[in-house]
């Protein structure tokens, strides 16, 4: 490790796990390495363990077994105020009996720091936000996405190296959340913090991160940069979890040079990457994202395969059309394409002829 | 845009606001319907007692229905000149005290009037007595003796019609006395004329004019009484009394002779209203000031208690997991589940010098068994038993509004930085401080009108004004001054509302989530 232990590993989880009641562990099993000025998200549906993992790391909560390093330290024992660890909760927690500039001042406060100090500082964090005329204002005064920013700026106001959200844009309407999901990457990134984002919403994890560790039942199922999450999930609670996905359940019937042979269910047999199948005869999944499907014949690519389907369903979406079809006696099988001019609009009823490379077809765990 | 609007109209052409307030007069109606029955029961039980309880502090018709012929003669009498009234007040009194004796309303005014000066209520008990026996019977036979017709009621009954503007106290008098003759369901026609008709009678020919009369009995009669020896009333109370003769009587019942009097609140202040005007009450009779300053201090001393005791229980109950928190409610709200008077009476029995906690005293030599401390009939159990009773008022609207307070903010705090103290004193506490003003509000409030408690363990020293109230409205039946002190005790805690409104905002009193 050495040199690079506290650039690459400035946060470290060893082995950790976390009962509440000693019966059930929330969390299991959990190694994570996160590096200085990284990006990292947990995404994972509610009550996978996301928040434990932070108040974990912020000092609310103790690990029950395991260790967490920070800096190359172990803070298992030291108490939340002296972590110096920023944080933005879900509600802001802003403090509503004080003014803005009072809730920005307090971090500061409690360091003993100056009050012409604190005040320029508090001003830049403000300007930082674009809220520099708002410090005089009580937090119940300003709208939520103000409110949002006020707790941003409040976390990072006494410069922490580190800096824990919890589904901070959770209560933002869409429009809002896509901005300032935006702004914190841009102010995380520019100040060079490392961040660590908790989300359950996929689309916030995939634009925002560097990496994102995909929690399900206490475990990461997948840790990886935001593309990789996307076109090879390792498992199918991924695949399902991240982006819209088809399957089709089948065994396997053959495994060679990393692609397998795989008969479906409703007996047809398609070739496959084998991702996470180990033998001949296992039940398996097989994903395939409904943009990499294609419906146009004269398209199809070299050594693509083809089955046939039934349009049940064309839903016009815009940019894009989405097309329902009945396939290997599936009938919630989807088939996205663009919205060009030389696209054919699919009318229910028509049996027609897709495809899809094997590379684009993922054999995962049943 | 133009300066006059035209009016929005609906559809069908009737204005917009029109349409609405018909909309909304329906759903009004219902919304009164629904409340009517609670209305009807706060309006018989609430408003009605607290109205007739504001009305009874300065109510004082008493003395004016009872004597009205002496108030009226009374209003002439100066009361600078240190004489006794004139023989028309002994007169008007004389006439008076027969029918409130005969009414049993004289001892009621002599209670009333002893208020205000002592010795009154025997005084008017002593001439009730001997009121019916004066020398006027002298009056009575003389009359009958000039003619036979004055013993008929019948004459009386047309002359006191006929001659009304010449005989007016004999009018009256004989009003009064069919009314009273009434009352007890005996025909007038069948009673002798009381002797307290013919002394009106004498006293009206006297001073009428001689012979203005239109009935020649009248006239004749005028002509005879002027040889007939006057009685002097005013000698015949003294003979009961010498009391009557004190001026200072007179100018009591002259000054209470109003039908609405402050007296009852200077009362309460330990003032008197006193022919010279208002008078500080002797040094030993001033109570009230002392009572309200007491009840006041020691019901701040009593909320000040519940906000130290409760406010950590109220904490531990908010911030505990969920079923040992009810496990805890259920101790806060038990005193609830039990009588008062139990509880009451379990703290005589755990203060008191050979009671259960001296006795652990002196077991562990705390405390010497020479010298036990006195914590009951004294302000001390007063204290101790009223913060025990009302500790819940405090813990439970304390509770609420810290279930409300968010964990995030003392996590929030924490993780900028702050100390465990520093987050709970700088962010937890101000954030429920609406709890605490919510909670000693109604601690205040309670306790200033509580009147059980002190009365069973505060001994002399450890008593409220409320257990002065109930004295007077059960053991002195002085409702007038009960009612002046509640009503000032009201208005107390009206300011209090009101100043903890424009300090704290009402706005701001959580009782619920
Ligand atoms: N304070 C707590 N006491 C007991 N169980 C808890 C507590 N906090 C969370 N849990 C449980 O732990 C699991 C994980 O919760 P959490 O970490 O909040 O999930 P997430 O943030 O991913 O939604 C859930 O099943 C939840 O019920
Ligand atoms: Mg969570």
């Amino acid at each position: 490790m050495g040199a690079s232990r506290t650039a690459d590993n400035f946060v470290v989880f060893e082995k950790v796990q976390k009962s509440y009641d000693g019966e059930t562990l929330v969390v299991k099993d959990l190694n994570l390495s996160i590096a200085k000025g990284e990006f990292l998200t947990m995404l994972g549906p509610s009550g996978s363990g996301k928040t434990t993992c932070l108040m974990m790391l912020a000092g609310f909560e103790t690990a029950t077994h395991g260790e967490i390093l920070l800096d190359g330290k172990p803070i298992n024992n030291i108490p939340p105020h002296k972590r110096g660890i920023g944080m933005v909760f879900q509600n802001y927690a802003l403090f509503p009996h004080m003014t803005v500039a009072e809730n920005l001042a307090f971090p500061l406060e409690v360091r003993k720091i100056g009050k012409t100090e604190r005040e320029e500082k508090v001003q830049r964090a403000l300007g930082m936000v674009q809220m520099g005329e708002f410090g005089g204002r009580r937090p119940a005064q300003l709208s939520g996405g103000q409110q949002q920013r006020i707790a941003l700026a409040r976390a990072l106001v006494f410069e922490p190296e580190l800096v824990l959200m919890d589904e901070p844009l959770g209560a933002l309407d869409k429009q809002l959340r896509e901005h300032m999901q935006f702004e914190i990457t841009n102010l995380a990134h520019e100040l060079g913090i490392t961040t660590v984002y908790v989300t359950h919403d996929q689309t916030e994890a995939l634009t925002m991160s560097d990496r994102v560790a995909v929690f399900d039942d206490g475990r990461i199922q997948q840790l990886a940069a935001p593309d990789v999450l996307y076109e090879e999930p390792e498992n199918s609670f991924v695949a399902q979890f991240i982006g819209e996905n088809n399957t089709l359940l089948g065994k396997v019937e053959s495994i060679m040079n990393g692609n397998c042979t795989v008969s479906l269910d409703s007996g047809e047999i398609i070739d496959a990457k084998a991702v996470n199948v180990s033998s001949v005869g296992e039940r398996t999944l097989v994903s395939i994202r409904p943009e990499r499907v294609e419906i146009n014949k004269s398209r199809l690519m070299e050594g693509a395969h083809t089955l046939k389907a039934e349009v049940l369903e064309f839903i016009y979406m815009g940019d894009v059309f989405r097309t329902r079809l009945r396939v290997a006696g599936k009938d919630d099988f989807v088939v996205k394409t663009r919205n060009a001019p030389d696209q054919v609009r699919l009318e229910a009823g028509k049996i027609i002829e897709l495809g899809w490379l094997p590379d684009d077809c993922r054999a995962l765990d049943a | 845009m133009t300066a006059i609007d035209p009016p929005v109209l609906t559809a069908d052409g009737t204005p917009l606001k029109a349409s609405l307030r018909r909309a909304l007069r329906r759903e009004k109606a219902r919304a009164f319907l629904l409340v009517s029955p609670l209305l009807f029961f706060v309006l018989l039980t609430f408003i009605a007692p607290i109205a007739d309880m504001l009305f009874r502090s300065v109510e004082n018709g008493i003395v004016h229905d009872t004597i009205p012929r002496t108030v009226q003669a009374l209003r002439n009498w100066d009361p600078g000149e240190s004489e006794v009234p004139g023989d028309d007040v002994f007169e008007a009194f004389y006439t008076d005290m027969v029918f409130a004796v005969e009414r049993k309303s004289h001892t009621r005014l002599g209670s009333r009037l002893n208020y205000e000066r002592t010795g009154l209520a025997s005084l008017f008990r002593k001439s009730g007595r001997r009121v019916g026996k004066f020398d006027t019977k002298d009056y009575a036979d003389a009359f009958n003796t000039l003619d036979p017709a004055w013993g008929n009621p019948a004459t009386w009954d047309v002359l006191a019609g006929s001659e009304a503007a010449n005989l007016p106290r004999t009018a009256s008098a004989y009003a009064t006395w069919l009314e009273v003759i009434q009352a007890d369901g005996d025909d007038p026609l069948g009673e002798e004329p009381w002797d307290v008709l013919y002394a009106a009678l004498f006293s009206d020919l006297m001073q009428a004019p001689a012979g203005g009369f239109a009935s020649p009995l009248l006239n004749d009669a005028q002509s005879a009484a002027a040889r007939f020896e006057p009685i002097s009333l005013r000698e015949q109370f003294g003979a009961i009394d010498e009391d009557w003769l004190d001026p200072q009587v007179w100018r009591t019942i002259q000054t209470y002779a109003a039908r609405y009097t402050p007296g009852y609140f200077l009362n309460s202040v330990d003032l008197k209203l006193t022919a010279d005007g208002v008078q500080y009450r002797d040094e030993g009779d001033r109570i009230y000031v002392l009572l309200f300053g007491r009840t006041l201090y020691m019901s701040l001393v009593i909320t000040i208690s519940c906000i130290l005791l409760g406010y950590p229980v109220a904490f531990l109950l908010a911030n505990l997991p969920l079923r040992t928190a009810n496990l805890l409610m259920i101790l806060v709200l038990l005193p609830f589940w039990t009588s008062l008077l139990v509880r009451t009476s379990s703290w005589k029995v755990l203060l008191q010098q050979q009671g259960v906690i001296n006795d652990i005293l002196v077991a562990l030599r705390f405390v010497d068994d020479a010298s036990r401390l006195v914590l009951i009939n004294n302000q001390t159990g007063t204290i101790i038993a009223m913060t025990h009773i009302l500790l819940p008022f405090m813990i439970l609207p304390l509770y609420s509004v810290m279930k409300t307070i968010p964990p995030a903010y003392v996590r929030a705090a924490k993780s900028l930085g702050a100390t465990d103290w520093t987050a709970f004193w700088r962010i937890y506490f101000p954030n429920s401080v609406p709890g605490i003003g919510a909670g000693s509000v109604l601690v205040f409030i309670l306790a200033i009108g509580y009147y059980i408690t002190p009365e069973l363990v505060g001994g002399t020293r450890g008593v409220f004004i409320s257990n002065r109230i109930a004295y007077h409205i059960s053991s002195s039946l002085n409702w007038g001054l009960a009612a002046a002190l509640g009503t000032i005790l009201l208005f107390a805690v009206l300011m209090l509302y009101w100043t903890y409104d424009k300090i704290v905002g009402i706005d701001n009193v959580k009782l619920g989530g």
